[in-house]
């Protein structure tokens, strides 16, 4: 790989803009895509594989071609500086997330609390409309409280944020459903929030909580059935 | 983000070179059946021994870090093959059952 090359592919990454190496195999000529220049289904192929985050080799009329994947990368936006979200932060950074804490009290959302982390004081609606939460976004609220939970939950369900997630009882998340609702999100929208939160491994501590949020987030990312799973109707 | 900074090899890679030493790189580019580590898992290998990364489940790494060192010598890429059909596997062993391919290329 030249240096030229290299250089453009950490660009992208600085720019969050998805981009494939392809190589031609095996002379190994490299190049990136997407590309106008180059063939319309080599470009549709790499549209393809960004889509499904997956690399792979593909067949073409010039020889075998390998895609490599550099996506942006995945985003996990944590409402409320809990407990919880100190244990869930550091988990969800080991599997590749990019983390943004979001809560407007400063006592909660200290750097002492949270060495390193990106943190956003805003209220979370606000916060919500300036991170844009996309397809590679998880929103996960951890306040309990209807104040904080509700419009980060609004935005998210707005948006097309691939993971929902809100801690708090049953008894908690039907009386949120219900303001949701009356905040205009039909049924369809509502089944996409994961509540109670996280895989149901009788978690009890705070790193347990947080383990089984982060494990639902794979499972959602990855498509898992989950069919061994006794996840308690919901 | 110490952590996730190390799954991304590339730029673990890209960092030896910037800092002078003789890098290459090793991409799973196919991978059926077991194999543990998808097509885009990579490794990167150091002339001066460092490694990062992985593109099985430590099988084959040994084998691809020796290739890596031709390819560092060489400039040339080469495109391996491991799998029960081919003789290299049983040397190298691949005891999952997968077979993979794994291309090798200098950092220039």
């Amino acid at each position: 790989m030249t240096p030229e090359l290299l250089a453009a592919i950490e660009a992208a990454k600085r720019e969050t803009r998805p981009v494939v190496l392809a190589t031609m195999l095996p002379g190994g000529e490299q190049f990136l895509l997407p590309d106008p220049a180059r063939p319309a289904a080599l470009n549709e192929a790499a549209a393809t594989a960004l889509r499904e985050d997956k690399s792979r080799t593909i067949k073409t009329g010039d020889g075998d071609v390998f895609l490599q994947v550099h996506n942006t990368p995945l985003r996990l936006i944590v409402v409320g500086a809990v407990h919880i979200a100190q244990a869930l932060v550091p988990f969800a950074e080991q599997i590749g997330f990019a983390v943004t804490v979001v809560d407007p009290r400063r006592s909660f959302a200290s750097d002492e609390r949270f060495p390193n982390v990106t943190i956003s004081s805003e209220w979370p609606d606000e916060a919500l409309d300036a991170l844009k939460p996309d397809a590679r976004t998880a929103v996960v609220t951890l306040t309990h409280d209807p104040k904080l939970d509700d419009p980060a939950l609004d935005r998210a369900l707005k948006s097309n944020a691939f993971y929902i997630g809100s801690l708090g009882s049953r008894r908690t998340h039907a009386a949120r459903l219900g303001r949701l609702r009356e905040l205009g999100h039909d049924d369809a929208s509502l089944a996409r929030i994961k509540g109670p939160v996280g895989l149901d491994i009788e978690a009890v501590t705070a790193p347990e909580i947080a383990l089984s949020i982060v494990a639902e987030l794979v499972a959602v990312r990855r498509g898992a059935s989950l069919s061994y799973m006794h996840k308690q109707a919901a | 983000m110490s952590l996730l900074e190390a799954e991304d090899v590339l730029s673990v890679a890209a960092n030896w070179r910037a800092a002078g030493e003789q890098v290459a790189l090793a991409t799973v580019t196919e991978a059926w059946g077991s194999s543990p580590r998808p097509a885009g898992s990579q490794m990167a290998v150091t002339k001066s021994g460092k490694m990062a990364g992985s593109v099985s489940g430590g099988c084959i790494e040994g084998a691809v870090a020796e290739a890596a060192m031709k390819t560092i010598d060489t400039g040339s890429p080469q495109l391996l093959d491991f799998g029960v059909t081919n003789e290299r596997a049983w040397e190298v062993g691949l005891a999952c059952g997968g077979k993979v391919k794994v291309f090798v290329e200098k950092l220039t």
